[in-house]
């Protein structure tokens, strides 16, 4: 059963080195500020309720509705969280679900993790925040108000995501800015539909049954303009990368074989090396076969290591 | 009909070499092989070779079955879809070359390696993740982490998050085949309702959940203080590192750091 | 065997012969079902834990499917044809909060007409009659939630009347439920006119409104009959953990 609801949990081996570590040192930034923030604000009794939220929300993403034929639409939650128990919280409840998506299921990659987390986690909150918040302004605080906020604030978080997303593969070089742009975010205005559609639907059920849980969260009292001006700023950022991307992919490609030179950079310094130390070894058509029997010889003799202390331990059974 | 969701749990208990290693061993390994597969520029085949030797070798000391690691190491594979677009945009020798409306499409050499180092790297990267999750309750997990200096709170909830995370897959479930009982046909009618409403009602299965979820936490509270909780994950006070666990991780350490080597030397 | 049987027709409603299923796991649950039901009839499912009602329910509106022969109102259940014969079999599943999902009664109630793709007329004058029919008309645009477990039951009946079902198949309807909630619904029951299987524990109520019972015990029927005389033989209940 898959558990990833959209196309964003983005597997290892996609994202470059450089990309997956600036990613992580953003992610681990916000969620460093997200401790402290909570540590100072959030009541003991508050702490299990955060863990039971993102169980919800983790067995929430298996809920699904059938689009057309065989697809099917699914919740990322990152909204939902955010207007029930305010943005911090909110931050550290999808970190746990996209951790341990990716480190129990193998649902995203782990060096791709902190990306991943900054995708859904960090921005998909933010933005949602920022966009909630924003139309609070103009809208009441009626059903009407809070559902219109929820769809706007549920289709943001997805659609700017998934720019990021899009942005971090074409940086890494994995794929062409002027194709993965246009798609991602193509395919995530739709999916963006369908979180906003199920988002609508949660907020109408919850507001129905407990109108009070959507104004009460640990930190929903204090109105935290630094999340709103982040939120706006990345959604800006993205808005204008995104497209100067897409049409002037030369940018990002430049960028991205930088990315690329770094890793042939290495690689040149030791091409001095190989032919006094390691003879052979740069033709690679014969590394190629000598690892290969390397390979099969060490796995052979593990093999019968493992056999053999199984029959050894057999009998004494 | 509970057990349908504990069917989710990758971990399989054995006793194998992997499973007696040391967890915080065990992250560190499999970090940094995944470090070190990333590193591998593209067309470094010997060391893709050995990598894979690394973890069939894993695989079967860990006596969880080629089968077993093998499905669940398919599963990042569809998003290789993304990377499609390198065949042709790679520059470099053409190799293949077929007519396509408006124009002719070119794969080159260059771009065929580079996905396929692409496609190679993730299934490497997945396996080692499959080793570690199947081979380390999330217990050990969480405490190899907290030693990583994971914060407490998101330890914390992580915990949590696991304990009630069948019980509300379970309830998902459960929500999902009530409504397919009455998802129903009748002859001569278009079934299935508007597409927004589907959606909707979906909407609210989800709050449902997040709603029991809200009502939970506060009894939760009660019975964990009544428990003696104060807030921290404790086990058994964690041993020393074991001489062989520190061999093997240097070991390992020199192995990955040859095989990055002779990744550098042969690719690109 | 005896079967009491007050319909016109002579096509059961449920054919069951030699209906065999284990879970993905291997583990085997059903090892040979073989029963029928007539259209009308009362049919109470017992056993103990483990047995196989729940197992046994699933597979009558094809959420499971096994071995061996299973029809409903004369057509076999296949991938085809499911969601028809679905219409036919209401399931009412033991915990009411897995079946309401939506804002208010009505929506609740309404989903089953409004998939089939009924006009707004239509469903809602079927939500009106299964309202009707459960005697709980004035909670129409209520929310379920803030509803006692008695109300909530009833409204998980309704939600499945709307359907206008063949067969009603209930599992544990008066678990959880206090004196008086568990009255009201035996009444309730009483006043169906529906075919019915009901899997429960609560052999009052197997006395009271069921004049069949099948007896379950790991995954196989052990004894089919006369309520009366199956509950008063003590060596077969004692054996088989009804009491």
């Amino acid at each position: 059963m898959l558990l990833s609801p959209t196309p964003m949990h983005i597997p290892d081996g996609f994202l470059s080195v450089l990309v997956s570590i600036v990613l992580w040192i953003a992610a681990i930034g916000v969620i460093t500020l997200a401790v402290r923030k909570l540590n100072q604000s959030l009541a003991e009794k508050d702490i299990p309720l955060m863990g039971v939220v993102a169980a919800a929300i983790f067995a929430g993403q298996m809920l699904n509705f059938t689009v057309v034929g065989g697809t099917s639409g699914h919740l990322l939650g990152a909204a939902l969280a955010t207007m029930l128990l305010g943005p911090w919280a909110a931050v550290i409840v999808m970190t746990t679900v996209v951790a341990t998506q990716a480190l129990i299921f193998q649902d995203g990659g782990l060096l791709a993790l902190g990306g991943n987390i900054f995708n859904m986690a960090v921005i998909g909150v933010f933005v949602s925040y920022s966009v909630s918040q924003i139309l609070r302004r103009f809208l009441g605080e009626d059903l009407k108000g809070i559902l219109i906020r929820g769809f706007a604030a549920a289709w943001s978080s997805i659609f700017v995501a998934s720019l990021a997303a899009a942005l971090e593969l074409a940086l890494s070089g994995t794929s062409p800015a002027n194709i993965a742009v246009p798609a991602m975010a193509g395919i995530h205005a739709l999916i963006g539909l369908g979180e906003g559609a199920i988002t609508l639907g949660a907020l109408s059920f919850i507001y129905a049954t407990r109108r009070d849980l959507l104004k009460i969260g640990p930190t929903h009292p204090t109105t935290s303009k630094g999340v709103i001006l982040g939120g706006l700023g990345i959604a800006a950022l993205l808005a204008i990368l995104s497209p100067l991307a897409s049409a002037y992919p030369d940018g990002l490609e430049w960028v991205a074989e930088q990315n690329g030179f770094l890793e042939a950079a290495q690689d040149s310094a030791y091409t001095i090396i190989p032919d006094y130390i390691f003879p052979g070894i740069s033709n690679e058509a014969v590394a190629t076969i000598a690892a290969g029997i390397a390979g099969v010889l060490i796995v052979a003799a593990i093999s019968l290591v493992v056999a053999r202390s199984q029959r050894q331990a057999d009998p004494k059974v | 009909m509970s057990s349908a969701a504990r069917l989710l749990d990758p971990y399989r208990a054995h006793s194998s070499l992997l499973h007696r290693l040391d967890a915080r061993v065990k992250l560190a390994l499999a970090v940094g092989f995944i470090f070190t597969t990333a590193l591998i520029p593209p067309g470094g085949w010997p060391a893709f070779i050995l990598l894979l030797t690394i973890t069939t070798s894993g695989v079967l000391l860990s006596r969880l079955g080629l089968g077993y690691v093998l499905k669940r190491s398919l599963l990042a594979l569809p998003f290789i879809l993304s990377a499609v677009p390198l065949l042709f945009t790679s520059t470099g020798e053409a190799w293949i070359s077929f007519p396509v409306p408006g124009t002719t499409a070119v794969i080159s050499q260059a771009g065929v390696v580079r996905v396929t180092s692409i496609a190679l790297k993730s299934w490497l990267s997945v396996q080692a993740a499959v080793l570690l999750a199947a081979t380390t309750p999330i217990q050990d997990l969480l405490i190899a982490l907290r030693s990583y200096h994971l914060p407490r709170l998101l330890a914390v909830t992580i915990a949590l998050m696991w304990r009630y995370l069948f019980v509300m897959t379970d309830e998902a479930l459960r929500l999902l085949r009530a409504r397919t009982a009455r998802s129903t046909r009748v002859p001569g009618q278009r079934a299935g309702g508007r597409l927004v409403w589907r959606a909707r009602i979906t909407g609210g299965m989800a709050g449902s959940l997040l709603l029991r979820s809200f009502e939970r936490s506060e009894a939760i509270y009660h019975a964990m203080v009544s428990r003696g909780y104060d807030g921290e994950i404790r086990a058994l006070p964690s041993a020393p590192l074991s001489a062989t666990a520190i061999f093997a991780t240097i070991a390992s350490a020199f192995v990955l750091g040859g095989i990055l080597m002779l990744g550098l030397l042969t690719g690109g | 065997m005896v079967k009491l049987n007050n319909s016109t027709s002579a096509t059961p409603v449920i054919q069951i012969q030699d209906l065999r299923f284990s879970y993905p796991d291997g583990q085997p649950a059903l090892q040979g079902i073989t029963f029928s039901a007539m259209p009308g009839e009362k049919i109470a499912l017992v056993g103990p834990n483990g047995a196989g009602k729940s197992t046994l329910i699933l597979h009558l509106n094809g959420i499971l499917s096994g071995e061996g022969l299973l029809e409903i109102c004369g057509r076999q259940l296949d991938h085809k044809n499911l969601s028809q014969v679905r219409a036919r079999v209401g399931l009412v599943f033991q915990s009411p909060d897995d079946q309401l999902f939506s804002p208010t009664v009505f929506e609740d109630v309404a989903y089953g007409p409004i998939y089939q793709g009924l006009s707004p007329a239509e469903v809602q004058s079927r939500v009106e009659a299964a309202l009707a029919a459960v005697h709980m008309e004035p909670y129409i645009h209520r929310n379920s939630h803030h509803l006692s477990i008695g109300e909530k039951k009833r409204i998980a009946i309704a939600t499945v009347l709307s359907m206008e079902p063949e067969i009603l198949v209930l599992d544990e309807p008066s678990a959880g439920l206090d004196p008086r909630a568990r009255r009201q619904l035996i009444e309730l029951l009483q006043e169906l006119p529906q075919t019915m299987i009901i899997a429960t524990h609560d052999l009052a109520l197997v006395r009271d409104i069921l004049p069949r019972t099948l007896l379950l015990d790991q995954g196989r029927v052990v004894a089919d009959g006369p309520t009366g005389v199956i509950l008063s033989n003590s060596a077969l209940v004692a054996e088989h953990g009804l009491a």
